[in-house]
């Protein structure tokens, strides 16, 4: 089933951690099985952030291989060289979890060389690089995920989430969402449906050279916008693209930067929940999400098939 | 209850002709009084009235007490706080004021039979699900399967719809004040629809039987729904209707487009294969 949920804060920034963690706390019931955050913040000057993870969590409910926590540091150990043999300089390190890393870092040369770089190292996986993104995912929660990561004070101006009943992939990270739009830096994606055209589709980009790390049909938008973003295309103009492009029955959110989007498929069959004022947009697959921060009587309504919307922060 | 005699139930326009050939239609039955009483539905007061807070409770807790108030008799529920939590108000099988101070989750007010339901916020999607009598009345906007499969009574929606409304509907009315998404009346077998705006695309697709009167614009047209001349007849039930339904709109009912089953797709048994490919 799955449940997404997202909130953009027009021109201002607040604790965008702490509502999207009530936000998707309370979608639970729709995906117990993992929970994503990306995470909108204000940034570390003009660096990159990047968050990755070197292993799984093995934890109990969890499909992964378990492994020897010691093999981690040795993984880590070779990031580290990567990022520094491409150039790159490495400002701030924090290890969240044995598997989990947010690395402050700056960068002028391609995204793409300096990802393949890094992920060339065995079972590592960016989950986002960029200047304002933050990119988590883990088993557990909203509550159990936001805790781990310490997402609770998390300052910026949007975000999106994801609550996952896993059902064409593994209960692990890698098939938790958001997507990162890898190696667009800042574009993350989230997803509530399925994609039936999913192979025919991964052939065809794999074939354009684009990556997939997962078997989840949902990184295929990611991946598909990434590749018209690569051409040029506006945002907006690949969303409106993909409805017609992927085939499924899906409801799905965007954000860059400063947007955030939403798209829904022509046959409306994914939910979708909408509140917009001048000051925010507030949207998730049930109204009881966007009730947990705007508890007051609210007009909210349903998008409707072929739909795509994007908004500025 | 049970003293309706066969002539009264001919009176109403009810059924009570023996079925022959396929069917899977029940009629009417004015000899089988068992169908006349549900085990758990009250007599209510509705000069009784109440109140809950439903700020800290479960949906399952808010069914609970609603339920053991009408045990007592009261006639005139008051829910505040309802939260868009999810299958508020299902299951009540007797007459009820129900008034929720808020808006509604999913399932709101599924399979009822006979309470009188306002709801001064929006609801999520499937509100009133199943609704065998009654009326509840929408004072926002609704999700997608409003009305699904609903079997009788009056669903009024004042706001806009979702997708789907009247899925599956197999009776009674639909009215929406504003407009509507794709597929409405999706393989709607009895009933009516009313959309006083704009209709989204595969309206009435796979249509049974049953009528859909839009206002507005229709994208399209489904599969067999096909466009019917509106009579004078037509425009009093909905001018009727309307009124009942409390929606303050200025509607032009010349302008209203009428729709109906072209048949085609239905009861393939009675067509010849030429027919058969022709209808597909």
């Amino acid at each position: 089933m799955c449940g997404i949920a997202g909130i953009i804060h027009k021109g201002k920034s607040t604790n965008v951690g702490g509502e999207m963690q009530k936000m998707l706390q309370s979608l639970k019931h729709r995906g117990p099985d993992s929970t994503g955050y990306a995470l909108y913040g204000n940034g570390e000057s003009n660096n990159y952030i990047l968050r990755f993870k070197v292993g799984e969590n093995v934890k109990e409910g969890s499909s992964a291989v378990m492994e020897d926590e010691s093999i981690y540091q040795a993984r880590v150990e070779q990031v580290n060289s990567k990022i520094s043999t491409s150039g790159a300089t490495l400002h701030k390190e924090e290890k969240i979890t044995p598997y989990s890393y947010r690395y402050v870092i700056s960068y002028d040369g391609d995204l793409l060389d300096l990802a393949k770089q890094i992920e060339s190292v065995e079972m590592t996986e960016i989950l986002s690089l960029g200047k304002s993104l933050e990119l988590i995912k883990d088993i557990g929660d909203a509550s159990v995920v936001a805790d781990q990561y310490e997402l609770g004070d998390f300052a910026g101006t949007h975000g999106i989430g994801h609550t996952r009943m896993a059902t064409e992939s593994g209960v692990d990270i890698r098939s938790a969402h958001p997507y990162w739009a890898y190696p667009f830096s800042d574009v993350s994606v989230v997803h509530n449906g399925q994609l039936t055209n999913y192979w025919n589709n991964r052939r065809a980009l794999e074939k354009k050279g684009m990556r997939f790390m997962s078997t989840c049909d949902s990184e295929l938008i990611a991946v598909y916008l990434a590749d018209k973003i690569r051409h040029g295309i506006d945002l907006e103009e690949a969303m409106r693209g993909s409805l017609d492009d992927l085939d499924g029955v899906f409801t799905y959110l965007v954000a860059t930067k400063d947007k955030l989007g939403m798209a829904k498929d022509h046959m409306a069959a994914k939910p979708m929940v909408l509140y917009e004022s001048d000051d925010l947009v507030a949207l998730a697959s049930e109204e009881v999400a966007i009730r947990t921060v705007l508890p007051e009587e609210i007009d909210t309504y349903d998008p409707y098939e072929g739909e795509v919307k994007v908004w500025q922060a | 209850m049970a003293s309706i005699k066969k002539h009264k139930s001919t009176e109403m326009g009810l059924h009570d002709e023996v079925l022959t050939g396929r069917t899977q239609q029940v009629f009417f039955n004015p000899e089988e009084t068992e169908n006349f009483f549900y085990h758990d539905a009250h007599t209510v007061d509705f000069n009784k009235r109440t109140e809950i807070d439903a700020n800290n409770l479960e949906c399952i807790d808010i069914n609970r007490k609603i339920n053991e108030l009408m045990a007592k008799g009261y006639g005139t529920i008051v829910i505040k706080n309802p939260g868009s939590k999810h299958s508020i108000g299902v299951g009540i099988l007797n007459k009820l004021n129900l008034i929720i101070e808020g808006s509604l989750g999913y399932f709101g007010i599924g399979s009822v039979d006979g309470p009188v339901v306002r709801i001064s916020g929006r609801v999520g999607w499937s509100c009133a699900e199943n609704m065998m009598a009654g009326k509840v009345v929408v004072e926002k906007n609704a999700g997608s399967c409003f009305g699904a499969a609903i079997r009788g009574g009056d669903l009024i929606c004042k706001g806009s719809v979702g997708a789907r409304s009247g899925i599956d509907m197999k009776g009674g009315t639909i009215i929406v004040g504003g407009d509507a998404g794709a597929f409405t009346g999706f393989m709607m077998q009895r009933g009516r629809i009313v959309i006083l705006g704009d209709v989204g695309p595969n309206l009435g697709d796979s249509l049974y039987d049953g009528t859909i009167f839009v206002g507005g614009s229709i994208k399209s047209l489904g599969a067999d729904a096909v466009e019917a001349e509106l009579t004078d007849l037509d425009i009093a039930w909905l001018k009727r209707k309307i009124k009942v339904s409390e929606i303050d709109k200025k509607i032009d009912y010349k302008k209203i487009t009428k729709i109906v089953s072209g048949k085609k797709l239905w009861n393939y048994d009675n067509l010849e294969p030429t027919e058969r490919k022709g209808a597909i």
